[in-house]
């Protein structure tokens, strides 16, 4: 005897949410995302205290041989002469005499690397700097 | 005379909306960088600046010297470690809040022990950090 055979319900999934769930991920990602205008490679050194730096402030990273990369702010760092500092931190200092200045050094780079940086930095009249950091007991 | 109108059912096609959306949420995942935005902040001298003598012989002196791949902190002439700095700075700090700490790295230190040390200075509230560079302490003489 033959069985008859059970209408078969059309299945479906709904996807009319999809696209909502889409675009809040994508705005999520939009918000979060800052353009980055260095990607200098460092071993950040760890600290308890940190505090927020502000955007737009000018980069100088220093990798552990000593190789600086700067940035005014706008543009994309590029590699730098040590002794290049001064003249182009002294150009950003014109512009904006407020300017902050991110050091982005190594942990394990050699302090005169800083010190050069940091005498060059006081010579152009820098006044506001801050060193990246990370969380310390943060892997 | 009457038109008759064929009323066809008008829709517009979202299947592919999805797919868009998701090609734009890997870009953007692709793309961002959870970049570090917070640190350390210090206030450079002024250009001009001469040291503020009246405190310098009172001022904690702290020199920071390689050891491998760590440090020796050696505070006041004194060799003590990282979590002693705090306690052995409070009470001159409870005394004399504006009371001046100099960080003196020797060149070839890590960078990481200024760090920890600044840190160590910013936990205790100290006000005054000064952190001379080679240049400056060249002009001083020899007040460290």
């Amino acid at each position: 005897m033959r069985l008859k055979q059970p209408k078969r319900s059309q299945s479906m999934i709904p996807t009319a949410s999809m696209a909502d769930i889409a675009f809040l991920l994508i705005v999520f990602f939009m918000i979060t995302t800052s353009i980055t205008v260095d990607r200098t490679a460092v071993a950040l050194p760890t600290s308890l205290e940190r505090t927020e730096v502000p955007k737009d402030a000018a980069v100088v990273a220093i990798e552990r041989d000593g190789v600086v990369h700067f940035s005014d702010g706008a543009e994309q760092s590029h590699v730098i002469n040590m002794s290049d500092v001064l003249p182009a931190a002294a150009f950003v200092i014109e512009k904006n005499s407020l300017m902050w200045f991110v050091v982005k050094a190594d942990g394990d780079a050699q302090y005169q690397f800083v010190d050069q940086v940091m005498e060059q930095l006081r010579q152009a009249s820098v006044r506001n700097i801050a060193m990246l950091t990370q969380q310390e007991g943060v892997e | 005379m009457k038109l008759k109108k064929k009323g066809s059912d008008v829709e517009i096609p979202t299947a592919s909306m999805a797919d868009i959306a998701f090609l734009l949420i890997v870009f953007f995942m692709i793309t961002s960088v959870f970049s570090v935005t917070r640190g350390l902040e210090f206030q450079l001298p002024k250009n001009q600046d001469t040291p503020p003598d009246s405190s310098q012989e009172e001022a904690i002196h702290i020199h920071v010297i390689p050891a491998g791949a760590d440090c020796i902190y050696e505070v006041d002439r004194e060799q003590m470690g990282l979590s002693d700095i705090q306690i052995y700075i409070e009470p001159k700090l409870a005394r004399n809040p504006n009371k001046f700490v100099i960080i003196d790295p020797d060149p070839e230190a890590p960078y990481k022990c200024m760090v920890n040390a600044f840190d160590e200075l910013k936990q205790a509230q100290v006000k005054n950090i000064s952190i001379p560079t080679a240049a400056e302490k060249a002009s001083w003489g020899n007040i460290l």
